[in-house]
């Protein structure tokens, strides 16, 4: 019950966080240089002033800005996104045809990273001082530090240029006509390098932070207890001390779970990979306004809505939390 | 002597064997960048769109890289003496895609109604004209108020490209449900569109023209990522990278590779020419004497092989060798440090620091934003470089918040069409980057630049833009940099591939695969 409550009154205050940051992205965005009638007209390599006024017009932005805020606004209460001019379509279609795919590399990266740092950190805590647990850290922390660009980069180069083994980028194999089971396995393949590309970083982080972590608990006290009562080794790492020891990675795995809409823009880029994120940088690029700012909202809307989910898996790890509050 | 004759029957077998004949079938696969915003090419004339929409549409005529019109949809043409009728006669048979017949009255429609209220450049030239007719359903007539040198120029696709007037008429254009799926009378037909992958464009089986095309489909691909775009050539991946899809230094690591083809044909049409805007207005940049350093200081050679990777040429004035009524008897502008000092000490120059604005078109022009900043420090210049994205660079160009700004602009085969806009005084209005942003103003050679666009005889025409070119060369209005050459790379195997001057715009018509 208290979970319930606790649930709604955070529901609440994300509709009115969400709302002030719809209004906040509005007016930081219009403040930028440029709007999407200069931009059109720009790429058409020839305009006159009756072309871009017709421009600003049918976009509605003749009209003064609060006016526009105004009826932005309104649309969102009503969930209702908007248009975007530039591609004739609007904007709640443009992010459904695109989310698919962002969520698929996203997702799979999130479990990619989260399983085998875990698995990994674990590992390393155990074998604590060996070659083997050197070897995993010094290969964790040059993941970490090696930009995702680059990485994305050497991927294509290796897999793709020089050992053909994998398709460089793209979604799916173009005009093949798969269906089924071969669409599938055709889709995995392409999914495997940025997949990999974009989880890399977050394994690095999760088997770092597991690994302390672990360490760290290990010489609690009720640690020494369950050696005590003669536990095997297995049982007390996984447990006593990873139960203990999992909750900072909970935290971190709820802020990169934040990231599952928009935080592939540069992977998506480099692959080509037809998502959410290179439709935002696009957009941006365009000032494809009503775009860019649904985009926003509906990242905005994953990171409040993963810190609640990650709240609640607080309770579940740990029921203490829940008692205290 | 044996070497000889081995050679001499090689070269005689070659000779022998028969001509290979043009084989139908195959596909394409084509780099298109960045995404178009739509392929209404009524609606949207950018880069992408034409490169696209240009197998999807067509006009009533097409130009080679000669700029000489060939029939189009037009199979004949005829200009009265007098220089103000213009009679097309229009192909026989011909069907939109959605299979109604295409009439007389679709043109009239089309350049009357629909073009002169959603295409901006166009409507320049319609101004002169007076009136579209359609005697029969297939002739068409445009009455000219006066005349109008270049206007045989203008029946290009891109320009005025023919719209159906059973989808349009009545309707809100811009909202259109049909623009997604764009209906035109070309080689190919709209097949799909899979946003952020590829456009599918499949043969037209109707065309018009016996045998034509040869390829069964083409696929536009969307690739957003340069370094990404070169490798999906090397893999196979792609076969045809347009002009400037991937950036220069990567040019010669994929045209050493097997098989691979490149040429700089194909946009004579377009005939790209860079500058840098030096506002005329205020600051340092409005003396002439300032100017006329920025083009002496400025090592163009220098820029061109090492930025450019040698492609391109120096520029010599407003006029690029490749558009029509070209002159180079003008003021030339070689690397001379000494006189860019010379004239820099006698306007008095001070040192004040000048804003310039690169293009943000990738890492190219970077680099020559950094080039030219060099070469004007060399002469004691003071140059910051101010970055923006693109929509900041159209904002702050046509506003004219800039000392010196890079653009580059087509001149659309003759200097009335795509060069004059660029010095007049009528045309320095704010709120577009694509007119006389520098603000020149120079009312003598206004008037020499209306009449040369009105004079019918070429000789005259000819007479008039030497005697332009010559004077405003010494203006230095805007810094004068290179004639862009964007080479576009494809695999050898594909043939006929760039046959006109707007090149794989319209290339996949002609275009066939050797097996």
């Amino acid at each position: 019950m208290t979970i319930l409550i606790a649930i709604l009154s955070r529901l609440a205050k994300a509709a009115l966080t969400l709302l002030a940051i719809a209004v906040l992205n509005f007016c930081l965005l219009h403040a930028a240089p440029g709007d999407p009638a200069v931009v059109l007209a720009g790429e058409a390599g020839a305009a006159d002033e009756q072309m871009i006024a017709q421009l600003r017009e049918r976009f509605g932005l003749d009209q003064p800005l609060y006016v526009q805020l105004g009826k932005y606004i309104a649309g969102i209460v009503q969930l209702d996104l908007g248009y975007s001019f530039r591609q004739s379509a609007p904007v709640i279609d443009l992010i459904a045809e695109r989310l698919p795919a962002t969520l698929l590399l996203t997702l799979t990266a999130f479990v990619i990273s989260l399983t085998c740092g875990i698995a990994l950190g674990v590992a390393a805590a155990a074998r604590v001082g060996k070659v083997s647990d050197s070897l995993l850290t010094t290969l964790a922390l040059l993941f970490y530090a090696t930009p995702l660009y680059w990485l994305a980069l050497m991927a294509v180069l290796v897999f793709s240029v020089w050992l053909g083994w994998l398709p460089g980028f793209g979604y799916e194999t173009v005009g093949a006509d798969f269906s089924g089971f071969a669409r599938a396995i055709d889709i995995l393949k392409h999914l495997i390098l940025p997949a990999l590309t974009l989880g890399l970083f977050f394994m690095a982080v999760y088997m770092r932070m597991t690994r302390a972590s672990m360490l760290e608990v290990s010489t609690a006290d009720f640690v020494k207890t369950a050696k005590a009562k003669g536990l095997s080794g297995a049982v007390i790492r996984r447990r006593h001390i990873l139960r203990n020891a999992i909750l900072p990675v909970v935290t971190l795995a709820g802020l990169q779970a934040g990231q599952l809409v928009g935080g592939a823009v540069l992977t998506e880029t480099v692959f080509a990979w037809p998502g959410i994120g290179r439709l935002m940088f696009e957009s941006l690029a365009a000032r494809d306004y009503n775009t860019i700012l649904g985009v926003f909202l509906v990242s905005a809307a994953m990171v409040i809505l993963f810190n609640i989910v990650t709240d609640i898996v607080y309770r579940i790890v740990d029921p203490r939390i829940g008692a205290r509050a | 002597m044996k070497h000889l004759k081995a050679t001499t029957f090689l070269i005689a077998a070659a000779l022998a064997a028969p001509l290979a004949a043009q084989e139908a079938g195959g596909r394409l696969d084509i780099v298109v960048q960045p995404e178009p915003p739509g392929l209404m090419l009524g609606l949207v004339q950018n880069g992408p769109t034409q490169l696209v929409a240009g197998d999807i549409y067509e006009g009533l005529l097409r130009y080679g890289t000669d700029l000489q019109p060939q029939p189009g949809l037009a199979e004949s043409w005829e200009i009265s003496d007098d220089g103000l009728t213009y009679t097309f006669k229009l192909q026989e048979g011909v069907k939109w895609h959605d299979g109604e017949d295409f009439t007389a009255d679709d043109v009239v429609f089309s350049a009357d109604v629909f073009l002169r209220e959603t295409h901006a450049r166009l409507r320049a030239s319609l101004a002169y004209v007076e009136s579209i007719t359609a005697p029969d359903p297939l002739t068409v007539v445009f009455q000219l108020k006066e005349p109008f040198g270049p206007f045989i120029s203008v029946f290009e696709t891109g320009t005025m490209p023919i719209v159906p007037k059973h989808i349009y008429e009545g309707t809100d254009f811009a909202n259109n449900e049909m623009n997604a799926t764009p209906i035109g009378t070309g080689p190919f037909k709209f097949e799909a569109w899979e946003k952020g992958s590829y456009i599918h464009l499949v043969k037209n089986e109707d065309y018009y023209v016996d045998g034509l095309p040869y390829l069964d489909e083409v696929y536009y691909r969307v690739i957003p990522d340069a370094a990404a775009r070169a490798v999906a050539f090397e893999t196979g991946e792609v076969d045809v990278l347009p002009g400037g899809s991937v950036e220069n230094w990567d040019v010669p690591r994929l045209t050493e590779m097997d098989n691979v083809c490149s040429t700089g044909s194909g946009w004579e049409f377009f005939a790209p020419h860079a500058w840098m805007w030096l506002n005329n207005r205020e600051g340092p940049t409005s003396d002439v004497r300032f100017r006329q350093a920025v083009m002496y200081a400025m090592d163009r050679d220098f820029q061109r092989d090492v930025v450019w990777n040698g492609f391109g040429n120096v520029a010599t004035g407003p006029v690029s060798s490749k558009t029509n009524f070209y002159s180079d008897d003008v003021t030339i502008y070689d690397h001379n440090p000494e006189k860019a000092k010379e004239l820099l000490e006698e306007m008095g120059y001070d040192g004040e620091e000048v804003r310039l604005l690169p293009l943000p078109y990738g890492e190219t022009w970077q680099r020559w934003a950094e080039a030219i900043r060099q070469n004007l420090s060399e002469v004691g210049i003071n140059v910051s470089i101010d970055s923006t994205d693109v929509a900041g660079w159209n904002e702050k160009t046509s506003q004219w918040d800039y000392d010196m700004a890079f653009t580059y602009l087509y001149q659309y085969g003759d200097p009335a069409l795509g060069v004059s806009r660029n010095y007049t005084a009528d045309r320095i209005q704010k709120g577009s980057p694509w007119n006389n942003v520098e603000g020149y103003d120079n009312p003598e050679l206004d008037a020499k630049w209306f009449a040369a666009a009105t004079m019918i005889s070429p000789e005259e025409r000819q007479a008039a833009y030497d005697e332009i070119q010559k004077e405003i060369v010494d203006d230095v209005p805007v810094a004068w940099l290179l004639e862009l050459e964007f080479p576009t790379i494809y695999r050898c195997d594909i043939k006929d591939l760039v046959t006109t001057g707007i090149g794989v715009n319209d290339g996949p018509r002609n275009a066939w695969i050797e097996k």
